[in-house]
């Protein structure tokens, strides 16, 4: 349809007439340039981000190296060439190991050997398996972000789900996969959520700030974890070492592809995203959610219940982060032990910060920082480079998505000022 | 509802305060039983319990016996002394004086929990409280930082992040200089910088400091960790500090029980009784500390007769920051001797809980920092015990404590009017 307005429309006589009937084709236009322009704008402050952050992630590579200044005051040129080598090297290998190379993309399909396919593809799939927790963690936060709520605790309910996910993937021997997958996911949802309605609770109850209690009950979950651990019956038999049972496999999520880790645990992440957004955007509650995260003065007058909306906001939050909890131990590692997460909840914070709460934005950001995740194993075996670099690639990421003005000095650029966090209170106040 | 009770009348029954007593009353009351019942398990009526008061190894001082307690009848006793405050709790309540009460019914609980694991043997009560100090320690340098911080009006919840660069940062500069006091300088320094990183975010971009700070975390970890991993790794010499030896103080570490606990540590210990004298003097009776708190109170006011907010601002979070920077070189020139990546493990994040348990004053600090060392000193000495109880649980009692203490059950803390809003000349 757009394709035959087009010559029409570029003329400007034929415009005004056009215009003029009741047809609505310009204004559909110029409806989808307008947000085809905002979503360019959303983009301006990530993007600027990634760069500054890289960019001084390289600062951060060169000097951390201590032979630098020895070389740069013996020979100034050669050693800011090998400076720059090796951040190369370092960004590539973090590059090649997150999406792949082209050269091996283009020997196995030419070779045509699936195998080699499917290999060549392994790369994409660790990605896609180190993202699909932090979609959920991105969402725990982000939907806590809308409701005015700091949810610092998703790694606690991500571990506290996983040991509900986990307990249900190994009791219940002999379920068909279709009843054990389910039920063990819910278990994990329901672990994960009871962690986050103490929170709740307390807040809507007392005014307890969240943050203070979900840092605390953050801690109380590596205990219970490790405590679990140790418990005759939880503990896999004939080992001294705290390790959980290993799940069935009829509670395991199924592969997307033989040969490659990725499992449906991403697909049921993108669900998730939808279903968050809907709950958002589209419902009644939804609605509550975000006036009570706004503005909770008004939503009280608009006769909404700030503690209702508190305490369900938290414990879908926590349910949220307990099902990342789920597609680590029934995904990934299918059995419980107390280094599982590796700061995936923590992560979610930084995600949700990055995609402004937004659940389309959430499932960028968490491909993006998967791939951060799941390149820099390959980039510290193949050039050195220790795996935290990514960790502060992370941070000053956040840093700059959540100062828009900070990148507007750095690039004196004009960039909207909203950054999806204007929804949640400063300070401690309840 | 504490606002809500002081503006009603006073005849009106304040129905929270009454709920609050309410749920005291029972609390004492599960104390009690959970001693009468699980803490006698195992104990014979001859038993007896002893606690060591004086440190193995130590020649010089008065000689303090031990303390031998018979078992049985003193966990019979705490329990009904627990009992019995809380009876009186239920029925006519401790007014003011709640506090008060609820410390002799923590401590006679936690008296009977030793003299059960203890029961039939010797334990070395000089030891758990000493260790409680040291534990303490850097809890208190971080609530510390965190009263500056707030006390202004901005939130730090960075303070985990200042120890940690604290800690690397002492080791490798004290390290390289081969001078501990240079590492503690240096250790300052960056605690500050980092400081004034949140600050300029916080204040000057006015971007959400709880957000700040926590990204503030993030980055130490991170930078902390791959420095260490790609430099300390192959460089071990600029990992090997010498630690601060213990400086026992003459006559004072004398005293019995508090000599050894206060007056025999190393450096760290005497700064952190100099800082704590230091800001309490200051926030309390200085015209600096009139200021500080009158623009955490209330900047706008504060601003109208003449006070530079955002000044006061800027200097109170990089001091705080030192102050930190300070606590974080404790762990690596004060206590373990070298960097691990991540060595700080929630302290700064224990600290902000103890800042707020303690009411933002700085004494009130020290004593809840205290309170989370004892049960990190309890635990590290039980788990040499073999008590029957799962050390992972009492790892847990400090993060419980500090949620039911925030949660309010026990009354409410009041913190700065404007702590965490961003200023903004009108």
């Amino acid at each position: 349809m757009a394709e035959s307005k087009t010559p029409e429309s570029k003329t400007p006589e034929s415009k005004t007439p056009e215009s003029k009937t009741p047809g609505s084709q310009p204004a559909d236009r110029s409806r989808l340039g307008q947000r085809l322009a905002a979503g360019a704008r959303g983009l301006v402050v990530p993007v600027l981000a990634i760069f500054s952050a890289l960019v001084i992630g390289a600062v951060v590579i060169v000097l951390s190296d201590v032979t630098f200044f020895e070389r740069l005051q013996a020979d100034p040129g050669a050693a800011l060439g090998a400076a720059v080598d090796e951040v190369l090297a370092a960004y590539s290998a973090l590059f090649t190991g997150a999406v792949g190379s082209p050269t091996t993309y283009v020997d196995a399909f030419a070779s045509g050997d699936l195998d080699q396919v499917t290999h060549a593809f392994v790369p994409v799939s660790e990605t896609l398996l180190a993202a699909t927790p932090l979609i959920f963690t991105g969402l725990a936060v982000a939907l806590g972000f809308q409701c005015g709520l700091f949810n610092i605790g998703a790694e606690g309910q991500l571990y506290v789900g996983a040991m509900f996910g986990t307990f249900a993937g190994f009791a219940f021997a002999g379920l068909p996969l279709f009843i054990h997958l389910p039920l063990a996911i819910g278990a994990g949802f329901l672990g994960g959520a009871l962690w986050g309605f103490i929170p709740g609770l307390l807040k809507a109850r007392t005014g307890a700030h969240e943050v203070i209690v979900t840092i605390m009950l953050n801690y109380t979950a590596f205990r219970l974890i490790e405590f679990v651990l140790k418990v005759p019956g939880y503990q896999r038999e004939g080992r001294t070492d705290p390790i959980s049972k290993v799940t069935l496999e009829s509670a395991w999520y199924p592969l997307l592809v033989e040969g490659l880790r990725a499992n449906w645990g991403f697909i049921l992440g993108l669900v998730a995203a939808v279903l968050v957004s809907w709950l958002l955007f589209r419902s009644t509650r939804g609605f509550e959610f975000r006036a009570v995260g706004f503005n909770p003065t008004a939503a009280r007058y608009a006769g909404m219940s700030i503690a209702t909306s508190t305490i369900l906001a938290m414990t879908i939050s926590g349910g949220l982060a307990g099902l990342a909890g789920t597609s680590i131990v029934l995904g990934v590692t299918h059995s419980l032990t107390s280094g599982i997460s590796a700061g995936f909840g923590f992560d979610g914070i930084a995600i949700a910060l990055m995609a402004g709460s937004r659940p389309r934005g959430i499932i960028f950001a968490s491909l993006l920082f998967g791939a951060f995740r799941a390149g820099a194993t390959p980039m510290q075996s193949i050039t050195g480079i220790p795996i935290d670099l990514v960790v502060v690639i992370q941070a000053l990421v956040i840093m700059f998505v959540a100062a828009p003005a900070l990148v507007r000095g750095i690039y004196r650029i004009r960039v909207p000022e909203t950054t999806g966090l204007e929804t949640f209170g400063q300070g401690w106040r309840a | 509802m504490t606002a809500v009770a002081a503006s009603a009348p006073a005849v009106i029954v304040d129905r929270a305060a009454i709920r609050r007593q309410r749920i005291l009353g029972v609390v004492y009351l599960i104390m009690a039983a959970v001693i009468a019942y699980f803490l006698t398990t195992e104990v014979t009526a001859e038993q007896t319990s002893t606690f060591v008061l004086k440190p193995a190894g130590s020649t010089g001082g008065l000689d303090v016996p031990s303390l031998v307690v018979p078992s049985m009848l003193a966990v019979y006793l705490a329990a009904g002394l627990c009992a019995a405050l809380g009876a009186m709790q239920l029925i006519r309540g401790f007014g003011s004086r709640w506090a008060v009460v609820l410390g002799i019914v923590v401590v006679a609980f936690v008296f009977a929990f030793l003299t059960w694991a203890a029961a039939g043997r010797s334990m070395s009560l000089i030891g758990i409280l000493q260790l409680t100090v040291q534990k303490g320690l850097p809890i208190t340098f971080g609530a510390l930082s965190g009263v500056l911080c707030e006390r202004a009006g901005v939130v730090n919840i960075a303070i985990e992040g200042m120890l940690l660069s604290g800690a690397f940062t002492g080791a490798v500069v004290g390290s390289a200089t081969g001078n501990n006091v240079v590492g503690v300088v240096a250790a300052a320094l960056v605690g500050g910088a980092l400081a004034g990183v949140l600050a300029v975010l916080a204040i000057r971009y006015k971007m959400n400091q709880i957000v700040a700070g926590t990204v503030i975390n993030i980055l130490a970890s991170g930078l902390t960790s791959f420095v260490a991993a790609r430099v300390l790794q192959s460089h071990r010499e600029l990992n090997e500090p010498d630690k601060f030896t213990s400086m026992p103080i003459p006559l004072l570490s004398d005293i019995p029980i508090i000599g050894p606990m206060f007056f025999s540590g190393n450096i760290f210990m005497y700064i952190l009784f100099v800082l704590i004298g230091l800001i309490h003097y200051g926030l309390f009776y200085t015209r600096w500390g009139l200021r500080v708190r009158a623009v955490g109170e209330h900047p706008r006011a504060a601003d109208t007769v003449g006070i530079n907010v955002l000044f006061t601002r800027y200097r109170n979070v990089v001091l705080g920051g030192m102050v930190a920077g300070i606590g974080g070189a404790y762990f690596t020139l004060g206590s373990t001797g070298s960097f691990v990546h991540d060595m700080t493990g929630g302290r700064g994040y224990i600290g902000l809980a103890a800042m707020i348990f303690g009411g933002w004053t700085p004494i009130g600090a020290f004593l809840a920092s205290l309170i989370f060392g004892f049960a990190d000193a309890l635990q590290a000495r039980l788990s040499i015990l073999n008590v029957a109880v799962p050390s992972e649980f009492l790892l847990m009692v400090p993060y419980i404590v500090t949620i039911i203490v925030v949660a309010g059950l026990v009354g409410r803390v009041r913190m700065p009017a404007a702590d965490g809003t961003p200023y903004e000349k009108g």
